[in-house]
């Protein structure tokens, strides 16, 4: 059992970037921000490279504790992606209102390191480090604003209500280790085999407790209270950073460790789980109708798509993991490019943030208007679009096992989502514009970029999403991998 | 391989849609004749159809593919036409050509979106009518309803926002219930997820238990119905219809509600035979209550426009009712009237617009007399209307009548009671034109209107020579559709004649099984 570098390569790349960039930073002056964009970009080209390189990797390494398998590597995939979308969403962003701060696309960086271990590693203290590597990044990027008074608050509360969820992961992972005495997941994995004698409540309590610090992460309800406030608060490119790769890290990290206790995982607690996402799904939705603040409802929104994910989840196996991959990458995609038309109708110091705000813009800004409206009509779930295949494949994960009644929910809340996605359409379209005309937004060609990748690849996925469809359920024909590798622990 | 007639007719007018993206948005005149060139090359495309056709053969022609699509979803890029689509087909670009036509002079802001939209409309149409994979008509059916939705909130009239939000939702409602429907299906077709396919003709052969039928014929029905409008699903229709400019509304009650009732033909009949039966009484029912209630409705309207609006919630009980009488007389003559009404009522909407256009109002009470001002236009209204309340001679007579006859084959009494809304349509609509059009011209406004000018006239010209033909020689159109009518109806009588209960224990319990199996993997 030696040292395979090889999967852990996209995280070196990526935590090499960061460093490069802390460094270059202090010596650079003049005209860096687009340096800095420019090694950011260049960085998570090589990273996306080394992800794309470690495709046919199945292998276990360092003790056991990081997995190099297919659902890492989708995983990778997507935090690399929205890794780039939200660099070139913000670069004129941070030039203009961060004066250029070399911090933004340091913590970036790291946040991205954090989430790759998250989704890599098969104990549950790596897991835990990766979650904190990419949570305090993201405490830091809320309040990165600092003339904002709200940004600040943001970034308090985020860090206090995430610290406190911290708490309950390692409480949880404490009582695992009580019941099975041991914290990797491959080893936990190859007791159910044979023993069967461990403590199921105390497994149960604990992975109640992981279920909880988690769920704080990925916003679902209960645990979503911090979302729409710190969404609204913090600075648009860093919300657009954390609503999406953050999500996906923290479902890779409860997708892994359900897996691994599926067999002590009886009824009562499929039914809870049942109950949250039914939860999470009809909360979002029904408080976002009301937001007037464009982030403050995306914000609901990406507490109701957590909601769906939650569907693949209570799901699980094979046509749910790749149900929620699939899912997670369109929503990546879809939210980020969203975000990247937000960042430029906000207009200097974000004024521009009220949807009502919004009135006339479609026709002032063509191209945006229209890519906005895509990006909308995507998180709806309308045909022809990536959101619409995304959710098409959570329903047949879902009526495939027979959760009926879950499916039914699910439509029933992506219907009552097309009311403010289409609100926001009403307004750029067909309410009157302001007398009194905005400032003219700053043209950026890296957030043209930015918002054009997006718009592709939303329709690419709804209209040819085949080979995506492909690599997704690949990836998940490897949900029971980690029980191959049980044996080095047997031989140890 | 043969000439893709199906594909170029469906994904012609998208073509014209990026022609005129290419365009810039101050050449309106250039814009408009794009959208119309592209709409009538269409057209003669779907004449082309027509004539090729073999009516005497009950299969899907001009197949396209099946070409995998999405394989791992299943998912097939499939189109074809039969008796039951040909007419629609072709009746989607003729009313396309005369609402784009109609637009001269009444669409003058943002003519190049709202061209972008109308052609968008016209390949999600299309290709409703043509799909035959599920996943793709489903893609086409939402679509559609994008467009429709920008036409009415950015150029409709009035409440023009909850008209175009409640039209999208309402739509949506009963579409994501399919959706799930459609899933349902889907899984169904093979326990092993790399053999299911959403094609139609697949799922057509497969056997469902007449429980598990109700419930998916309900959710499909569902979808349908709003668009149809059934009652009580009706309530946004007259929102919808009003609001829309006049291009929209003509598209509206021409092409898209006829989509609900083809819905019906093509998938919730042949698909779930047993549920069907089962619904007969309840759709009859509904559809009659349609009918008089759409006729009352109307006849205390004062706008002209929500008058003609609410006569549709009338016109399509009929084709529902001729549909669940489940003869072919009643069937054909649904279909039939489908296209009457699409006609008539798509140029009733036309003509509202004309005078709409120099009054800048359609209150009945402030018109009157002006068939002294206006006698062409005051000629095609009558005729239109005459069509509309189906005098002998027009295209009404033949279809109400063959529906009327069909009902009455299978229950008498819904007949009668559908025949009394046929003299309440006379009321409503003869009263209507009464009062707009004879007595004194007493008002100094209209007193100046002009007559219909070259435009219109020439708008107008087609369609009195469909109502005309339809009328007094419907076997043009009858003989395409009768022998697909007659399949359907003994596809739905057999197959639940056939219910053999045993063969649907064996299946389900070996599909069961299969499922547990998929479960615990």
């Amino acid at each position: 059992m030696g040292f395979n570098w090889t999967i852990i390569a996209p995280e070196i790349a990526v935590l090499v970037t960061g460093f490069v960039i802390l460094v270059s930073g202090l010596f650079l002056k003049k005209g860096r921000n687009s340096i800095l964009t420019a090694v950011s970009f260049i960085g998570i080209l090589v990273a996306l490279g080394l992800t794309f390189k470690s495709f046919s990797l199945t292998d276990v390494s360092f003790q056991g504790i990081v997995i190099g398998d297919r659902i890492a590597f989708f995983f990778k995939i997507i935090f690399c992606l929205g890794t780039l979308l939200t660099i070139f969403a913000a670069s004129t962003y941070v030039g203009r209102e961060l004066k250029g701060l070399s911090e933004f696309y340091i913590l970036v960086f790291f946040a991205t390191f954090g989430m790759m271990v998250m989704a890599s590693s098969t104990d549950l203290i790596t897991i835990f480090l990766g979650l904190e590597v990419m949570s305090i990044p993201l405490y830091v990027l809320a309040g990165i604003y600092r003339k904002r008074l709200r940004s600040r608050e943001a970034s308090m509360k985020y860090f206090f209500l995430g610290a406190f969820a911290s708490g309950f992961f390692l409480y949880g992972i404490a009582l695992i280790f009580g019941a099975y005495g041991s914290t990797n997941l491959i080893e936990i994995s190859s007791r159910f085999s044979f023993a069967g004698g461990a403590s199921t409540f105390l497994a149960l309590a604990g992975i109640a407790l992981i279920l909880i610090g988690l769920g704080f992460k990925v916003a679902i309800a209960p645990f979503h209270m911090w979302a729409p406030d710190v969404y609204e608060g913090a600075p648009a490119p860093a919300t657009a950073f954390m609503s999406a790769g953050p999500k996906a890290a923290g479902f890779a990290a409860l997708f892994r460790i359900f897996t691994v206790f599926a067999p002590v995982l009886n009824d009562k607690f499929t039914s809870i789980l049942w109950i949250l996402c039914v939860l999470t799904m009809t909360w979002g939705n029904v408080l976002a109708i009301s937001q007037k603040n464009i982030k403050r409802m995306l914000a609901y929104s990406s507490i109701a798509h957590a909601g769906y994910v939650m569907i693949a989840l209570v799901v699980g196996g094979k046509t749910g993991f790749s149900a929620a991959m699939f899912y997670l990458l369109v929503y990546t995609i879809i939210n980020i490019g969203a975000f990247a038309v937000i960042i430029l109708f906000a207009g200097r110091e974000e004024k521009f943030e009220n949807i009502s705000d919004y009135a006339g813009f479609g026709f002032r800004y063509p191209f945006a208007g229209i890519a906005l409206t895509i990006f909308m009509l995507a998180l709806a779930g309308i045909p022809a679009t990536a959101g619409f295949v995304g959710k098409y494949k959570i329903f047949i994960a879902a009526l495939n096992s027979g959760y009926i009644w879950l499916a039914v929910i699910g439509v029933i809340n992506s219907l009552i989502s097309v009311w403010y996605y289409i609100y926001v359409v009403v307004t750029m379209y067909m309410k009157p514009a302001e007398a009194e005309h905005p400032p003219a937004m700053a043209f950026s060609p890296t957030l043209l970029v930015a918002v054009l990748i997006a718009l592709i690849l939303t329709l690419q996925l709804g209209i040819f999403p085949e080979s995506y469809l492909k690599f997704s359920d690949l990836a998940g024909e490897h949900v029971n991998l980690i029980t191959v590798f049980q044996s080095i622990f047997n031989s140890m | 391989m043969e000439w893709p007639i199906l594909t170029w007719i469906v994904f012609l007018p998208l073509l014209g849609c990026l022609v005129i993206l290419l365009l810039d948005k101050t050449w309106h005149n250039a814009i408009r004749w794009t959208a119309l060139i592209a709409t009538s090359v269409d057209f003669i495309l779907t004449i082309i159809l027509f004539c090729k056709f073999d009516g005497s053969n009950t299969d899907m022609q001009f197949v396209v593919g099946p070409f995998p699509w999405i394989e791992s979803l299943g998912v097939t890029f499939s189109l074809g036409v039969d008796g039951i689509a040909i007419l629609l087909v072709i009746l989607t670009p003729f009313l396309t050509a005369i609402a784009i036509a109609s637009t001269w002079t009444s669409i003058t802001e943002k003519v190049k979106g709202f061209m972008i939209s109308m052609l968008l409309l016209q390949t999600g149409m299309l290709g409703v009518f043509v799909a035959t994979d599920l996943f793709l008509f489903y893609i086409f059916w939402e679509v559609m309803l994008i467009p429709m939705y920008f036409m009415i909130g950015i150029w409709g009239g009035g409440r023009k926002i909850y008209a175009a939000v409640k039209f999208v939702l309402f739509t949506m409602f009963g579409s994501l219930l399919m959706l799930l429907a459609i899933i349902k299906l889907y899984v169904m077709t093979s326990p092993d997820p790399l053999l299911r396919t959403t094609d139609l003709m697949t799922i057509l052969n497969m056997k469902i238990t007449p429980d598990l039928q109700v419930w998916l014929f309900l959710a499909f029905a569902l979808a349908f119905a709003i668009k149809v409008p059934l009652f009580p699903f009706h309530t946004w229709l007259p929102d919808a219809h009003v609001e829309a400019p006049t291009a929209g509304s003509v598209i509206l009650a021409g092409v898209l509600l006829k989509m609900g009732t083809y819905g019906f033909l093509r998938f919730c009949l042949p698909l779930f035979p047993d549920a069907t039966l089962q619904f007969v009484p309840l759709i009859s029912i509904l559809s009659l209550i349609g009918i008089t209630y759409g006729a009352l409705i109307s006849m205390v309207q004062k706008d002209v426009k929500s008058l003609v609006a609410y006569s549709s919630v009338a016109h399509l009980g009929f084709v529902m009712l001729g549909m669940f009488a489940l003869t072919t007389q009643g069937v054909t003559g649904s279909i039939l009237q489908m296209i009457n009404h699409g006609i008539a009522t798509g140029a009733l909407f036309f003509l509202v617009g004309v005078i709409y256009e120099r009054r800048h109002t359609r209150l009945i009470s402030d018109f009157g007399g002006i068939a002294h001002v206006m006698p062409l236009y005051a000629t095609i209204f009558m005729i239109v209307t005459l069509a509309s309340i189906g005098l002998p001679g027009t295209n009404g007579f033949v279809g109400e009548f063959l529906i009327l006859l069909g009902t009455f084959k299978a229950n008498p009494v819904y007949a009668v009671i559908g025949t009394a809304g046929i003299v309440l349509a006379a009321v409503y609509m003869l009263w209507m034109v009464q009062r707009v059009f004879f007595g004194k011209c007493d008002k100094e406004e209209n007193r100046k209107m002009a007559d219909m000018n070259c435009r219109e006239a020439f708008i107008a010209l087609p369609i009195v020579i469909m109502i005309f033909w339809i009328g007094i020689y419907p076997k043009t159109f009858i003989d395409k559709i009768e022998p697909s009518v007659k399949k359907v109806i003994e596809t739905v009588k057999s197959k639940a004649l056939a219910g053999d209960e045993a063969a649907f224990e064996v299946y389900n319990s070996s599909f069961e099984n299969a499922r547990e199996k998929g479960k615990s993997e």
